[in-house]
């Protein structure tokens, strides 16, 4: 299929609607908004759901009702309505029910700013509502992931009946780049014999609760979930590996700072510094165990973000802290140039970190 | 031998937990009645509250969604969306419906979203032991205002049936009450009007139920429902607020 010239949100909704999404619940925030305002105009064309809900609070529980119902869903926002969100995103996961929430990520804490950041990964990856619970986070880096990503995260979340969240930034929403739209499924691909269609007097009524009163039961359910999470790590793990075969110095980064890093990495390279990156592509489930064997090898790690360090302890875990991991970072709507970035390759190479 | 007298259909075998003299049992059983009537349980799903009703998923046979406090609405909007031709109704309390679920409630109704919303108001938060409740009345006694409501620091409860009469959307909005047979036999057809409603495609129907919480009201049974008539209904007059297609049609 020949490439079209598309911004990254309106990618993710296209990819959406191609992914056999027909309900789409959001509110306007920037700078996400072409996300509805696509749907808003698509959606009544192919006899799907637009609507503009009351609050991201209501949009969430809307999505909540389609996806008992067992249909593809989707919401999308950014970061202070993510937050908003919160609530229904622990129900989902309580209630195990699949879904897609899409974050273009904006400086925060509080109402912050309005241009990019990577300051919700904590929130997205390490549940984010109350409860223990995980999300299946993606991060895509180009306005090529937007669409591939959207249409992974629909199959990954029904597969393993958890919400899935997209996680982008300010800048992969916006820019625009050449993609190819992922192909049209209907999106029924997985039996949900849970739902709550109605009985038809056919069988037992479906029940989709997150209350579990007896301690025990509520244990069970949380162990059973946490059974089903160990697969995804397992199976689900998905990076991109750049120049690291020989490399000394190791860049983490994802989204936008893993293309501000390859830029540095190739300056790098020029230099005779042998730079590398690792590329997370699944946020959560973080990929460990290439970090770890990296780690055998490399003098250390720089955890490139757009916050002040949050992914930055993942890497720490996943290599045991065994060799050091600086942070090159810009907050509140920065982006690191790639000198930045350079420059702490350079020192990380030097021993200075 | 002939049966003169039966559970509904609608409501499963489950022992309901509601404590002695509450008249949740009564509106769960005109529901079911309603549902039973109308021969729809086969395609009906229900939505439950956070609050006393909240193992509601257990009683009606029907296929059941929990919902967050206040969210149903927007619960039964994403059911109702996905699924036309399902009949949803939410069932809620006033903590529920009319304090956190606000916001909810209101943009559903304005919408006309084609559901039944039943709503139980009984002056009180249940569930949680007895705290002052959007609708409790004027000098109410609860566990959260031990001297009374002050409606100088408090204000005044929320009249629910009134408030959403003044949006032009909703098809029908009446308040009815369990205290007595002949409020009970005008609740049932007032619930069974809000199912058949949304079957017809008219949109946004809400029953409020003036009931009783013996429990937290601290008056036996019997004196909660002489309760419910001395000072419940005078505060909550009983009667049909919107009544949008019978108005068109005259």
């Amino acid at each position: 299929m020949a490439k079209v010239l598309m911004k990254g949100n309106e990618a993710v909704a296209e990819a959406a609607i191609r992914s056999g999404c027909r309900h789409y619940f959001g509110y306007p925030i920037t700078p996400q908004t072409e996300i509805a305002a696509y749907m808003a105009k698509r959606m009544p064309k192919i006899g799907g759901t637009f609507l503009q809900a009351e609050s991201e609070i209501s949009a969430i529980n809307m999505v909540y009702g389609v996806s008992s119902a067992g249909r593809r869903v989707m919401t999308s926002s950014s970061s202070p309505g993510v937050s908003l969100k919160q609530e229904g995103i622990s129900y989902l996961a309580g209630s195990d029910l699949p879904a897609l929430v899409v974050n273009v990520q904006r400086g925060g804490p509080g109402l912050g700013g309005i241009q990019p950041s990577q300051s919700d990964y904590f929130q997205a990856t390490k549940g984010g509502g109350h409860g223990d619970y995980h999300l299946i986070v993606l991060a895509p880096a180009s306005v090529q992931e937007m669409a591939d990503l959207t249409a992974k995260a629909f199959d990954l979340s029904d597969k393993y009946r958890m919400p899935a969240m997209l996680l982008a930034d300010g800048t992969i929403g916006q820019m625009m780049e050449p993609v190819e739209l992922p192909p049209e499924t209907d999106g029924n691909a997985v039996e949900k014999p849970w739902a709550v269609t109605g009985t038809e007097n056919k069988r037992e009524h479906n029940i989709i609760n997150s209350l579990y009163l007896v301690p025990e039961q509520l244990e069970v359910k949380n162990l059973e979930r946490y059974e089903r999470y160990k697969t995804v790590e397992q199976n689900e793990v998905m990076f991109e590996e750049y120049m690291t075969e020989d490399c000394d110095v190791c860049v983490v980064a994802f989204g936008i700072a893993a293309r501000v890093s390859k830029n540095a990495i190739t300056a790098a390279r020029a230099k005779g510094i042998k730079a590398g990156l690792i590329r997370p592509i699944t946020l959560w489930p973080f990929p460990k165990d290439i970090i770890a064997k990296t780690a055998e090898r490399v003098k250390g790690f720089v955890s490139v973000e757009l916050s002040m360090g949050q992914m930055i302890d993942d890497i720490r875990l996943a290599e045991s802290c065994k060799k050091p991991v600086a942070l090159c970072s810009r907050v509140g709507g920065m982006i690191p140039s790639p000198d930045e970035v350079l420059k702490a390759v350079e020192d990380m190479e030097g021993g200075k970190f | 031998m002939a049966v003169v007298f039966s559970k509904p259909k609608a409501l499963t075998d489950a022992p309901l937990h509601y404590c002695p003299g509450c008249t949740h049992g009564i509106i769960h059983r005109l529901v079911a009645e309603a549902i039973d009537d109308l021969g729809i349980i086969g395609k009906t799903v229900g939505i439950a509250p956070v609050g006393c009703a909240v193992m509601a998923y257990d009683y009606f046979a029907c296929d059941m969604v929990e919902a967050a406090h206040g969210r149903a609405p927007a619960v039964a909007t994403g059911l109702k969306r996905a699924m036309p031709d399902r009949i949803i109704f939410t069932y809620q309390g006033d903590g529920d419906l009319a304090s956190i679920g606000m916001a909810e409630t209101v943009h559903a109704a304005t919408r006309n979203e084609n559901i039944t919303v039943i709503f139980v108001n009984n002056a009180i938060y249940g569930m949680t032991g007895g705290q002052m409740a959007p609708t409790s009345l004027p000098g109410q006694v609860t566990q959260t205002s031990p001297y009374g409501r002050d409606v100088k620091t408090v204000g005044y409860p929320i009249k629910v049936c009134e408030l959403l009469s003044a949006l032009d959307a909703p098809e029908y909005i009446e308040r009815v009450a369990v205290n007595n047979v002949k409020n009970v036999m005008n609740a049932k057809k007032a619930i069974k009007k809000a199912f058949q409603n949304q079957i017809d495609g008219k949109g946004f129907s809400l029953i409020e139920v003036v009931s009783s919480c013996p429990t937290n009201w601290g008056m036996t049974p019997q004196k909660a429902l002489d309760w419910v008539e001395s000072d419940m209904i005078p505060y909550y007059p009983l009667g049909v607020y919107r009544d949008k297609s019978a108005k068109e049609a005259k």
